[in-house]
């Protein structure tokens, strides 16, 4: 197990190249224009210009601050805001907790409302319930999420007036409420289809015929015999959709004000601070990179049969 | 013959799918609607008005109201179709083109190759899909013309691992070492014998990329990065909208049922596709 692990971990490393390579790409090559003209101005002089490129590194053949720019990155360096000078890293961790306590309430939400509902669907397919929660499946899958966050503001902060429009609260939980439901809601849905197709095609099998020759009550047949089973490939889907989930916590952000990583990152893009965007972007995807070894790696633990050497 | 009556099959197949036909329908109004807005429209959707602002759905013949410069909202919807679906389908052919080529070139050649484009598809993967196109967008600037390059470069690798996964098995089978056998050259095998045989899930995914496109359009409008006013798209009338959210509702109620009507529809469709298509597929 801990080879597997380490072994795992290792072969993260190239991707982690990549992802830092198009990155690397993004900012300093395709950019049109001067990056430093950008943050000082068009009226700036040459000569405060020069001597800022060569403060921050600019001034220096682009494979030489090609291989200097991986090498900040495994040790953590992500570079400086353009717009406040202060390391990206740091930003990124002051957000990060506000974005990763929406990202997993959000999970919260969907992992609780999508397998109770999958489950119900499958134990009593094609009944009225199943089309109702199949239905309501197929409208979470559809409809965006800004679009959903807007119409519970509508109704619950707005016409009801029982919870806030948006905001962080200082932590208050009310104020996390509804986005977490707006973001949750396609997560609830797609796990609702996966979890519904997965048990339907367990209870089919013989060992679950077995369990109730035996004389099993229904309950443990569903929760001991078949949910186990079941759940491996909806594992999968929250497993990659918690790394979406994360990244795609931008638009939620934005709705109900959230002050998360991904409204960082638009606003980044509004005032073109660079160093800030690719931070971003690059920290979110060490942490999918890490999610999905975790994910990986917990198959293990659902289904014994899975060994790893 | 033979390929008429398969889609004959696929055909009845579809058409026995209650929900695919829904989305059949849903589909097809809106290529409608996105063919023929000049003409069933009743007023031009750019055209300012500040008499006839923020009017409610109904009042003084604007069928779903005004919004903060006068224009009248039902008008800018019927537009906003054809901007959704010029991005969806102009994406989807760049990521189709894109994803396709590294797909064959992976599964047919395998070794180095496929090893160089399964790492390329693993990196792209990495990024979170939204995250990344607002750093591309970044790097280009907003507009139209770059949510197609951005959402482009996004979605191609899902395609490109499908279609190296079909070739793959494909390129065993016996007619293909026959033609092998006999001469053919690789670019006419993969062309001719090889791509057409894995079409299905190629069509499914590019149905279901469609809607993933348009949705990511009114994600990045929304964000204030995407299409840029005038320009009637609908994640940008949503991001209107939603300064008015708590006294103008109808400017946010409707671009965004535009959005989820079309969704909806044509993910019904690719799910109808993907078991009429191959029912193995079928979840």
């Amino acid at each position: 197990m801990l080879t597997y692990i380490i072994r795992r971990s290792i072969m993260a490393v190239p991707i982690l190249i990549g992802v830092a390579t198009i990155t690397f790409l993004l900012t300093f090559v395709f950019v049109p224009g001067d990056p430093v003209r950008m943050i000082m101005g068009q009226h700036a002089d040459e000569a405060t210009i020069d001597s800022i490129r060569d403060e921050m590194g600019l001034n220096r053949p682009l494979s030489v601050q090609y291989f200097d720019f991986v090498l900040k990155i495994f040790k953590g360096d992500l570079g400086r805001s353009y717009k406040t000078r202060r390391p990206v890293i740091e930003s990124i961790a002051e957000r990060f907790p506000a974005t990763l306590r929406l990202g997993l309430s959000a999970m919260a939400v969907a992992i609780v409302v999508g397998i109770t509902a999958g489950i119900v669907s499958a134990v009593k397919p094609y009944s009225v319930v199943d089309g109702i929660f199949m239905s309501l499946a197929l409208l979470g899958i559809s409809i965006p999420v800004f679009y959903l966050g807007l119409l519970l503001i509508v109704v619950f902060a707005v016409n009801l007036n029982i919870l806030p429009v948006g905001g962080f609260g200082g932590g208050d939980i009310r104020y996390l409420i509804l986005p977490a439901i707006a973001l949750g809601t396609a997560q609830a849905a797609r796990i609702a289809r996966m979890t519904r197709s997965s048990m339907m095609e367990v209870i089919r099998m013989d060992y679950i015929r077995t369990a109730r020759s035996k004389g099993l009550s229904e309950k443990t047949v569903i929760f001991k015999h078949a949910l186990r089973n079941a759940l491996i490939p909806v594992i999968t889907v929250i497993g990659t959709q918690l790394g979406y989930l994360l990244g795609g916590t931008v638009l939620t952000e934005t709705t109900f004000s959230w002050p998360g990583v991904g409204r960082m990152a638009v606003d980044a893009v509004q005032s073109r601070d660079f160093p800030m965007i690719q931070g971003t972007v690059l920290f979110m995807a060490i942490i999918f990179i890490v999610i999905n070894l975790v994910v990986d790696l917990s198959y293990g633990w659902f289904d014994p049969r899975i060994r790893y050497e | 013959m033979v390929q008429k009556s398969k889609s004959n099959v696929i055909w009845k197949r579809l058409k026995k799918n209650k929900m695919a036909m829904v989305g059949l329908t849903i589909t097809i109004g809106l290529l409608l609607i996105a063919i023929f807005a000049p003409a069933i429209v009743p007023y031009d959707p750019y055209t300012v008005d500040l008499s006839q602002s923020m009017r409610a759905p109904g009042q003084e013949g604007h069928l779903l109201g005004t919004d903060q410069l006068g224009r009248d909202q039902f008008s800018r919807l019927l537009y906003g179709a054809r901007i959704s679906l010029q991005v969806g389908i102009i994406t989807q052919s760049i990521s189709m083109v894109i994803g396709i080529f590294m797909g064959a070139l992976a599964g047919y050649y395998g070794g180095k190759v496929d090893e160089f484009i399964s790492y390329l598809i693993n990196v792209f993967f990495a990024f979170p899909s939204l995250l990344f196109a607002i750093a591309i967008m970044a790097t280009l600037g907003p507009g139209l013309n770059n949510i197609f390059i951005a959402l482009g470069a996004v979605s191609w690798p899902g395609l490109a691992r499908i279609v190296r996964g079909q070739v793959l098995q494909l390129k065993e089978q016996e007619y293909i070492e026959a033609i092998r056998a006999l001469g053919g050259n690789d670019f006419k095998i993969i062309v001719k014998h090889i791509l057409p045989n894995c079409m299905a899930p190629i069509i499914v995914t590019a149905t279901l990329g469609v809607a993933g496109a348009i949705l990511s359009e009114a994600g990045l409008s929304f964000l204030g990065l995407g299409a840029q006013p005038p320009m009637p798209s609908w994640g940008l009338m949503l991001s209107m909208g939603r300064t008015y959210v708590t006294t103008k509702t109808w400017l946010t109620i409707y671009p965004g049922l535009a959005i989820m009507i079309t969704i909806l529809g044509l993910n019904l469709l690719g799910d109808g596709l993907r078991d009429a298509l191959d029912p193995r597929m079928k979840q």
